[in-house]
């Protein structure tokens, strides 16, 4: 009875230490605001061995250039990361040089316009955050570098927040220069749908462009953008699980040896 | 031998030659080698190896991030994501740094779970035991500094509520947070002095854990049963049963530590962290990470600021008195047959109080967070003063080797366990 109790009570008791993080981290999460169930899209980047589609991140780079890069910035990016997404170099060395940046100062003390490099950051689209509030009514559109990792929910909420526009349910007011969207946290969002007519951004590659489709595709740029690192991340712990589990092996079977004289 | 050397065992003349004059090669011998160690550990007696390597790992993946990192309020954040993208391996570096914080925590948790569970902090082991819980002090200072670094949302907010904790003390409370911040805010003055505490704090932890492993070789170990080895049969060489037994504990460390890093990184932080600093912009909910959260629970438990305070630092306190609290002459609760039930409450609390801790403080957590407040303290200010006087501990083993070797039934000895068992303890 004794020694059940105590086996029990260790393994009880190591398991919950080693859950305990999940369990505190999950409720720290959970508690943020009331729970919208969020619906689950599929991606390709889903789950521990998925990969970015190159195509559909490719294709969310034309969405995000041609709809949102007009009020969204992405300032951790430079245009020659691009090759994380299936660029090569004269491809970014093209599409950079549509992009005009101010450098300077030049040689007579003056600031100056040029066409963008690729060691440029992707040009952002106000001077700083008042102008792009005076522009947009006041609300500040959020940098987009990392908002898969800063939003519960991640690719999903992007996804979901990007086709979640809809009328207001009836007796629920939306406020002027506002706009309906059942996935927002308190449903009252100021970007309007960016996103509102299928064959709005058309695809070089023939994809059909439908508003889904499209959400997908920029959902997974971004998501490539918020994490570059993911591919040779996952690919370097599976090599690490695999390594660890022979040396573990090993290690096992040294103790085991060692310890045989002993009992 | 010319006089004033040390005697060396060692055989090679050039190690020997230093031996001589820095016994650094007999100490680790002594220390590591032949330290006798009784021959009964589980594998809760790995934790001890487990913090030692996640604090090197933490000094050496900060000391690298710290290279890259830089310390203002306009280019931390930046200067962050510049690490994860353009430096060399340096989202690496930065998972293995943000998970190693938890995996550091999760060990000295066990770790002191251990302690608590087996008596290892009572007579004569009442020092190694309070030079720890200082070390555990110092690590949540540097952990919740650290977590500032990044300056994000949660960096700033939570910066922000626990040094105001500090204006909770009477009188002075407002000019020491205007002294701990540098200025009227947590600012850039703020950020840069908890950098170098930072890069400070992990080296003074270094200094104590070498005093923490002192007072460990002085008295020895504890041991599952509690009882003090009795003679060479009740221990083992250090060398090679437990440098090998925590050669299994350190893989499983590092496959649970990769899992995190490889394949769920962001999974114990914040989404609100990857939003850069906004003084003006309060999140929903300020959440501490999530090894500080039984404590975060026990301070808002109480209505009362300062009351909540005091609570939250006296649970830790009470640790530093818990070798006189706790005067019961048995060590392990396997001989304890209420007090383990009492300890096996106590550790689903503390569970109970880290879910709490991240909840809303509203009806019912508040109530929830009160009632396992009290029997956190109750534990160690009643239970076990209680237990000590009251309790009837089952019978000890005569030893740890007869303890041990009857497990196995019949038949002869086997050659390492040839030393006859003691007559009488």
């Amino acid at each position: 009875m004794r020694p059940l109790f105590t086996t029990v009570k260790a393994a009880a008791v190591a398991a919950a230490l080693f859950l305990a993080p999940a369990l505190g981290a999950g409720e720290a999460r959970a508690q943020g605001h009331d729970v919208i169930n969020l619906p689950d899209t599929k991606f390709t980047f889903d789950g521990p061995f998925g990969t970015f589609d190159r195509a559909s991140a490719q294709r969310g780079f034309q969405i995000y250039k041609e709809v949102c890069s007009s009020c969204h910035s992405m300032r951790q990016l430079s245009y020659r990361h691009l090759t994380g997404i299936g660029l090569n170099a004269a491809q970014i060395a093209a599409l950079a040089s549509q992009f005009q940046v101010q450098d300077g100062p030049n040689d007579n003390g003056e600031m100056f316009e040029r066409p963008a490099r690729a060691a440029d950051h992707f040009r952002r689209p106000f001077a700083n955050d008042a102008a792009a509030r005076a522009a947009n009514n006041g609300a500040l559109p959020p940098d987009l570098s990392v908002i898969v990792k800063a939003r519960e929910g991640g690719a999903d909420y992007i996804h979901a927040l990007l086709t979640g526009y809809e009328e207001p349910p009836p007796g629920v007011t939306v406020a002027e220069g506002m706009n309906y969207n059942k996935y927002f946290p308190g449903h009252q969002i100021a970007m309007a749908a960016p996103l509102n007519t299928d064959g709005q951004v058309e695809f070089a590659d023939g994809t059909n462009g439908t508003i889904d489709q499209m959400a997908t595709d920029v959902t997974t740029f971004l998501s490539w953008a918020a994490e570059p690192e993911l591919e040779q991340r996952r690919a370097m712990g599976v090599r690490m699980v695999i390594f660890l589990s022979i040396l573990g092996g090993l290690a096992y079977a040294v103790k085991r040896k060692l310890w045989a004289d002993l009992h | 031998m010319p006089e004033g050397l040390h005697e060396s065992d060692v055989k090679n003349p050039v190690l020997r030659w230093v031996d001589q004059r820095l016994p650094v090669i007999s100490m680790v011998q002594r220390e590591y080698g032949t330290f006798p160690t009784p021959r009964n550990f589980n594998y809760f007696w790995n934790f001890g190896a487990l913090a030692m390597i996640s604090l090197a790992i933490m000094i050496a993946t900060g000391v690298v991030l710290s290279m890259q990192y830089t310390a203002n309020t306009h280019m931390a954040f930046d200067s962050v994501e510049r690490i994860m993208r353009d430096v060399n391996y340096g989202w690496l570096l930065r998972y293995i740094h943000a998970n190693g914080a938890s995996m550091f925590f999760i060990v000295v948790y066990i770790h002191i779970w251990r302690n608590l569970n087996y008596g290892s902090y009572k007579t004569p082991r009442e020092l190694l035991f309070m030079i720890g819980v200082v070390i555990f002090i110092l690590m949540m200072a540097t952990a919740f500094m650290g977590y500032v670094l990044p300056w994000g949302q949660m960096s700033f907010w939570g910066a922000t509520v626990i040094t105001n904790l500090f204006s909770a003390i009477p009188v002075v409370g407002q000019s020491i947070v205007t002294w701990l911040w540098g200025g009227f805010s947590v600012d850039n003055p703020t950020l840069n002095r908890f950098f170098s505490l930072h890069f400070l704090l992990p080296f003074v932890i270094t200094g104590v854990v070498f005093l923490h492993i002192a007072a460990l070789h002085i008295t020895g170990s504890n041991n599952p049963l509690g009882i003090e080895p009795k003679g060479p049969q009740d221990t083992i060489p250090f060398h090679p049963y437990y440098t090998s037994k925590d050669s299994i504990g350190i893989v499983v460390y590092l496959l649970v530590f990769a899992l995190l890093v490889f394949f769920a990184p962001n999974m114990l932080g914040h989404a609100d962290n990857y939003i850069p600093a906004n003084p003006l912009v309060t999140p929903a909910h300020i959440v501490p990470e999530w090894y500080f959260l039984p404590f975060y629970a026990i301070l808002r438990a109480v209505p009362n600021k300062l009351g909540g305070v005091v609570l939250m630092g006296g649970a830790l306190v009470v640790l530093f008195f818990l070798p006189w609290l706790d005067s019961s002459p048995v060590r392990s609760m396997r001989f304890r047959p209420i007090a383990k039930w009492a300890f096996l409450l106590f550790t689903a609390n503390f569970f109970v109080l880290m879910w709490v801790g991240g909840k809303p403080a509203e009806a019912p957590y508040i109530l929830i967070a009160q009632v396992c407040t009290a029997y956190y303290f109750a534990y160690f200010l009643v239970i076990l003063p209680f237990l000590s006087k009251f309790e009837r501990p089952l019978p000890l083993p005569e030893s740890i080797s007869r303890a041990v070797l009857s497990h196995r039934g019949g038949g002869p000895l086997p050659a390492g366990a040839t030393a006859k068992p003691m007559e009488k303890a």
